[in-house]
């Protein structure tokens, strides 16, 4: 196979595991967070406000890791910097 | 991750779709509330006054929640970014046009605002240099730390933002491609949902963010409340 195919085919491949492992930790992270939250609101039902805001804002930090992964992946799809070394 | 279209080019300098969209949006923004605000009255409010009244306090209850007291000092500036990045992200869904904010430079400019902003607010409310200083705290060694935190959270403020949009309108436009006519509905849905969610993520981490400048002379005054802003201004 030629470097080109190479390209294409471990490109694919590490753009799905990147996506799938990138994406496991997050989720589990989310999860914990989410069982917490929950945990705490039906412990301190008054307390729903604040627990609510924090846990916002606790999921948009771990959410922004996946997103991190999801940039990365489409950067490897899309515009790979090093194509251009083989393409010289 | 295409870049916007160019729609005309005014010297140097390429006008993108992204930015025809955003003057599109002020000019709505504008206009909108001109008509609504041309006749108020506070003995028999309209639909509409009341509706903005409802929307207007609900933001200044949510700012007054994170910072009892200084709503009033924040309300334009958070409002307007809630405002503005709700109904960005909500532009996606009309035909024809992007979400702004599924360009990087939109939100990138969003989060340069935020950063200037959480200096400024900073030092209005506790001089220059009591805001400085809480650089300085707990310890000096931590002065790296702080500032790498700094620029780390703008920065993730921008790419959290613009990866959501983006790969939202994505998902729509790959479900087209593998399938019929019907089957993007559902992800257009949740395209509300997320637009809206982001949005008000977006706000409250900006509010946040602010806080944790604008409290840092509380902080040093009495030391008891230093771990609860130190986790306030934590980065992502």
């Amino acid at each position: 196979m030629s470097d080109m195919h190479w390209f294409v085919l471990i490109s694919t491949v590490a753009a799905a595991v990147a996506i799938a492992i990138g994406i496991i930790f997050p989720a589990i992270a989310m999860g914990k967070a989410i069982t917490q939250a929950l945990e705490s609101l039906a412990r301190q039902p008054e307390a729903e406000k604040s627990i609510t805001r924090t846990l916002f804002i606790g999921l948009a930090m771990i959410e922004s890791l996946a997103i991190y992964v999801l940039v990365i992946v489409l950067i490897i799809l899309f515009r790979n910097p090093l194509l251009e070394y083989l393409l010289k | 991750m295409e870049a916007a279209s160019v729609v005309f080019t005014l010297g140097w300098l390429r006008i993108t779709t992204t930015v025809v969209t955003t003057w599109g949006l002020m000019l709505v923004f504008g206009i909108g509330c001109w008509l609504a605000t041309r006749q108020l009255s506070a003995d028999n409010p309209g639909l509409v006054q009341t509706a903005l009244e409802g929307a207007v306090q609900s933001i200044e209850a949510a700012i007054d929640g994170v910072l009892p007291g200084r709503a009033e000092l924040l309300l334009p500036f958070i409002g307007t970014l809630w405002l503005f990045v709700a109904v960005a992200n909500l532009t996606g869904l009309v035909p024809e046009l992007h979400s702004p904010t599924a360009d990087l430079s939109t939100t990138a400019a969003l989060a340069f605002l935020v950063f200037l902003s959480v200096h400024w607010f900073g030092i209005r409310s506790s001089g220059v240099k009591d805001y400085l200083r809480h650089y300085l705290t707990p310890s000096p060694i931590l002065l790296p730390f702080h500032v790498l935190g700094e620029f780390s959270r703008t920065l993730a403020l921008a790419m959290r933002l613009f990866g959501n949009i983006m790969s939202l309108e994505m998902a729509a436009l790959l479900v087209l491609l593998v399938a019929g006519l019907l089957v993007p509905v559902p992800v257009l849905m949740l395209h509300i949902v997320e637009a809206l969610v982001q949005a008000y993520i977006f706000g409250m981490l900006a509010l946040i963010y602010i806080a944790g400048g604008m409290q840092s002379h509380e902080a040093s005054e009495n030391p008891e409340a230093t771990q609860t802003d130190d986790k306030k201004g934590s980065t992502p």
